[in-house]
């Protein structure tokens, strides 16, 4: 059995939960600015503030895998994104501590909690964005180290990327909402996520004629021959998803939205683990050469194998608990 | 890579790691806190022990916040800024660091949702349970984060292949030789400090005429625990200092600043002096002849080594380490001194009144967390120049950015760091100040806004206006009740 695939799938398992997880609650703090009112704001953020510290710690897995099994890649892909990487930290600095200074400060001082909660979840998701771009671009190396600039990171590309993060989350923030909350501020979330469920299907189709055009090893990925026959499959699915979606919105359905855009993300991102793969490094270092001493991955993976279904078991047992609408009524905090 | 971005990578990892320790070590004391309240409320359903758990437990959830957000840069950081590091130390330091997230992180905040908001959501029991798995989280984060600077600090049970390191025995690297020592002094610092926080804050409200029964629990229980680990720590430390003697001796000589071993004089002690690592050697020094020998080598000759047998690269700075060694000392033995003195308060009865023993325990509240800096700044400094110890210099370890990016981003996390967590400092003030309150634990709700600023010290239903001035003698007899009360239960 080769370690090092079973990482690889753990780590992608991470990241993804990640996406995920995080992605619906940075996206409320994206959405912030579409509701002024101070008891919608509490409302929204309550929706979240039991979950979000265990969300982000999805983030924090995905990096202490990658250092665990990986230590090249974690040190060539961090050390050539060390600045947005960096500046996303910042930005997370700002909207986790915002989940408790705002219900701590006076009425006076909330209004920069507030727009620190939005500026940072905005910040976070745009440099996570900008960052997966670059990595599709692909990282220059020589002598086991990053090989490119500071600011290499910069490109048209990066920035759409950061831009369709954006929408991706606010898509998830908005179906959540929907989801866990009713009334007025439900309604509201119902025509934002028509919109933000059409930009984000542009934003797809975009980044899925870019890449390949971008990138010729990509295009021979996707459209030799037997492969175009395998994948098809995907972006069909994509087309049937957003269709599905769009209907759930307007038959005003709970859950549905929210499952269609888990739906829509999850193709999203094996779209592009299929431009990728085999490698961790884009454009050419497989993920077997970045691999750290066997030993080391073994270790680390019995523990893996062992606490993350125990880790899933009580996370779902915290969601359950925190279950249904939230009240406005319901002081959280 | 120039000097000037390595002393900046530096800079910034010690800036951002020294805001970082300060919230866990805070959380870790704060968590078993609550842990024993809530065991205390559910075994004796004295109100006294609600009010408390309600309290702490918003101190708590801001220093977590601050700490969860702090820590999620350091995790990053060793990649971004410490490129050499993790390439070449990933093996060892990687999978430690994967349990803490699995077996710490994930547990931490897995429960801490329904510690914090799920009071009315989930039976006593389960919510008990929640609070005793963050607790025990934050000790096994602890431990794992402990391992891995042990084993940078005291390396063992490993292979250099090409360059890189490669794990033999796990065994033996977890339980490297300063691990025990280093985990036990950490958490029982962790613990100080938080008792010395609970101590100060009770002072406080007393200083203030705000006499209370949760009040006074909170001085109470608070040090009784000094009493109880500031001697160990003491201890301990001693025991620490042996082993880092035996493993990293010009850590040691830099500490005690000893230059030079002349003939077969046993060492002194230096209690005051200034290194100088240009001159080698020391200004203006206030020595006691022997007692290092008798400190370090526990006998009345044998000597320690001394700097100048390490090549001068190879020696960490002693006039920094020299005087942060001694802060943490000296504030370790003002705890002991701090503890003592409640005893033989306790003894006079006037604990709760004594003026001076109050401004003292005021004035003791940061007093943990400062040792603890003064601590780390004394390992990490000392084990310079290298990173792990023996195996990868510092200099080799840092990733080659330009300068002119490095300070951009130490810049920003200083601007950052203050700003923020001089906020949060601001916020955890107010919330001392208000006190504890009653009402919430009448109406059990978890934690409810309304109740943090505008508080409104509200007294315990036993209490009226009249009675509340604790010293004066018209309630002395009402005192006296609840104070033999408070030592029956304590004792
Ligand atoms: C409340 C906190 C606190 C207090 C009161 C003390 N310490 Fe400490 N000390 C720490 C908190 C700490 C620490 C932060 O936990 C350190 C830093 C790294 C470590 O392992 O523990 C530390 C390090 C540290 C080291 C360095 C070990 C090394 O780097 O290898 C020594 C020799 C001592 N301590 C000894 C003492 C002694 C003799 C004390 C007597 C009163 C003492 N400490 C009080
Ligand atoms: C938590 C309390 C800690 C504090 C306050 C602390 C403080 C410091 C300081 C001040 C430095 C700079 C030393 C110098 O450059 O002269 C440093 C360096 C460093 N420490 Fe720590 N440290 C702590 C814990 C840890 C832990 C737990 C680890 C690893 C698991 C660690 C790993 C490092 C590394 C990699 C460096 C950078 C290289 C260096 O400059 O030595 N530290 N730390
Ligand atoms: C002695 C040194 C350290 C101790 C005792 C310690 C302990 C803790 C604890 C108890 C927490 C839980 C949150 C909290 O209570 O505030 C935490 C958070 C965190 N720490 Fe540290 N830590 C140390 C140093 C480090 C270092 C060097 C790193 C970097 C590798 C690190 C990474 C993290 C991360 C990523 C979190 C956030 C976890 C989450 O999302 O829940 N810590 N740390």
């Amino acid at each position: 059995m080769d370690l090092s695939l079973i990482w690889a799938a753990i780590i992608l398992f991470g990241i993804m939960m990640y996406i995920i997880m995080d992605g619906f609650d940075l996206g409320i703090g994206i959405l912030y600015p579409f509701f002024k009112d101070k008891s919608d704001r509490d409302l929204m953020m309550n929706t979240v503030a039991p979950v979000w510290d265990g969300n982000e710690t999805w983030l924090v897995l995905g990096g202490a895998g990658l250092l665990a099994a990986f230590p090249l890649a974690y040190s060539v892909i961090l050390s050539a994104f060390a600045l947005p990487l960096l500046l996303m930290l910042m930005a997370l600095i700002f909207r986790g501590v915002a989940f408790e200074f705002r219900f701590r400060a006076k009425d006076s001082e909330r209004h920069f909690w507030d727009k620190a909660f939005t500026g940072g979840s905005v910040a976070a998701t745009f440099f996570q964005g900008m960052t997966l771009g670059a990595y599709l671009q692909g990282i220059p190396m020589s002598n086991q180290a990053y090989a490119g600039g500071s600011l290499d990171w910069i490109s048209p590309f990066s920035l759409f990327t950061g831009l369709g993060l954006l929408v991706t989350y606010a898509l998830l923030g908005s179906t959540w909402l929907i989801m866990k909350t009713d009334g007025a501020l439900q309604a509201s979330c119902y025509r934002l996520s028509k919109h933000i469920a059409t930009a984000l299907f542009a934003i797809i189709f975009i980044i899925s004629v870019w890449t390949p055009w971008m990138d010729s090893r990509i295009a021979e990925r996707w459209f030799s021959m037997p492969n175009l026959l395998w994948l098809s499959p995907v972006p069909l699915l994509v087309g049937l998803c957003f269709y599905r979606l769009q209907r759930a919105l307007s038959q005003q359905a709970e859950t549905r939205p929210f499952l269609y855009t888990l739906a829509l993300v999850l193709l999203g991102y094996a779209g592009l683990g299929i431009s990728i793969w085999p490698n961790i490094i884009p454009p050419d270092l497989p993920i077997q050469a970045a691999a750290a001493p066997h030993i080391s991955q073994m270790f680390a993976l019995i523990g893996a194998l062992v606490i993350i279904p125990i880790i899933l078991i009580y996370t779902a047992w915290g969601y359950y608990i925190f279950r249904g609408k939230v009240n406005r009524d319901e002081h959280y905090h | 890579m120039s000097d000037l971005a390595l002393t900046l990578a530096r800079i910034q990892f010690g800036f951002t790691i020294s805001f970082h320790i300060i919230f866990p070590a805070i959380t870790i004391g704060l968590a078993s806190y609550l842990a024993v309240l809530e065991a205390r409320w559910l075994m004796t359903k004295q109100s006294v022990y609600l009010d408390l758990y309600h309290f702490w437990i918003k101190v708590f959830s801001l220093c977590f916040g601050m700490g969860v957000v702090s820590g999620l840069v350091m995790a990053y950081q060793f990649g971004t800024n410490w490129a050499g590091f993790s390439n070449v130390a990933g093996g060892v330091t990687g999978p430690l660091l994967a349990y803490e997230v699995l077996t710490a992180f994930f547990l931490e905040a897995g429960f801490l949702g329904v510690m914090l908001f799920g009071w009315n959501k989930v039976g006593p029991g389960l919510h008990f349970l929640s609070t005793l798995m963050v607790a025990v989280g934050t000790l096994i984060s602890a431990t794992w984060i402990l391992a891995s600077n042990s084993w940078m600090q005291t390396p063992q049970g490993f292979e250099l292949i090409a360059g890189k390191v490669v794990p033999v025995d796990w065994w033996q690297i977890i339980f490297n030789p300063s691990f025990p020592y280093r985990l036990m002094h950490m958490v029982i610092g962790a613990y100080l400090a938080t008792a010395l926080l609970v101590v100060a804050t009770a002072a406080w409200h007393l200083l203030k005429q705000r006499d209370h029964a949760s009040i006074r629990k909170m001085l109470s229980m608070g040090l009784w625990l000094i009493l109880l680990i500031a001697p160990l720590q003491a201890f301990i430390g001693d025991m620490h200092g042996l082993n880092t003697l035996k493993y990293q001796p010009a850590k040691i000589a830099a500490i005690e600043a000893h230059w030079e071993n002349k003939g077969n004089e046993p060492t002194p002690l230096i209690l005051f002096a200034w290194p100088d690592m240009q001159q080698e050697k020391n200004h203006f020094v206030l020595e006691i002849p022997v007692l290092g020998s008798l400190i370090l080598r526990h006998s009345l000759t044998e000597q320690i080594p001394a700097l100048k047998q390490f090549a001068p690269q190879d020696r960490p700075n002693a006039t920094i380490i020299f005087w942060t060694f001694r802060v943490m000392v000296a504030l370790g033995l003002l705890m002991i001194l701090l503890a003592f003195s409640s005893v033989w308060l306790r003894l006079k009865q006037q604990l709760y009144q004594q003026p001076l023993f109050l401004k003292f325990a005021v004035a003791m509240g940061p007093a943990g967390i400062i040792a603890i800096l003064a601590g780390w700044f004394t390992t990490e400094i000392g084990r310079q120049p290298w990173v792990v110890y023996g195996v990868l210099r510092t200099a080799e370890a840092v990733t080659p950015h330009p300068a002119s990016e490095v300070a951009l981003t130490l810049g920003l996390f200083v601007i950052i760091y203050l700003l923020v967590f001089g906020m949060g400092t601001r916020f955890m003030l107010r919330l001392l100040k208000a006190g504890p309150s009653t009402g919430e634990a009448l109406h059990g709700d978890a934690i409810s806004p309304q109740l943090d600023h505008a508080t409104a010290f509200t007294l315990a239903p036993e209490f009226h206006p009249e009675t509340k001035t604790p010293a004066s003698a018209q309630s002395a007899k009402h005192q006296a009740g609840t104070q033999a009360d408070d030592q029956s239960k304590d004792q």
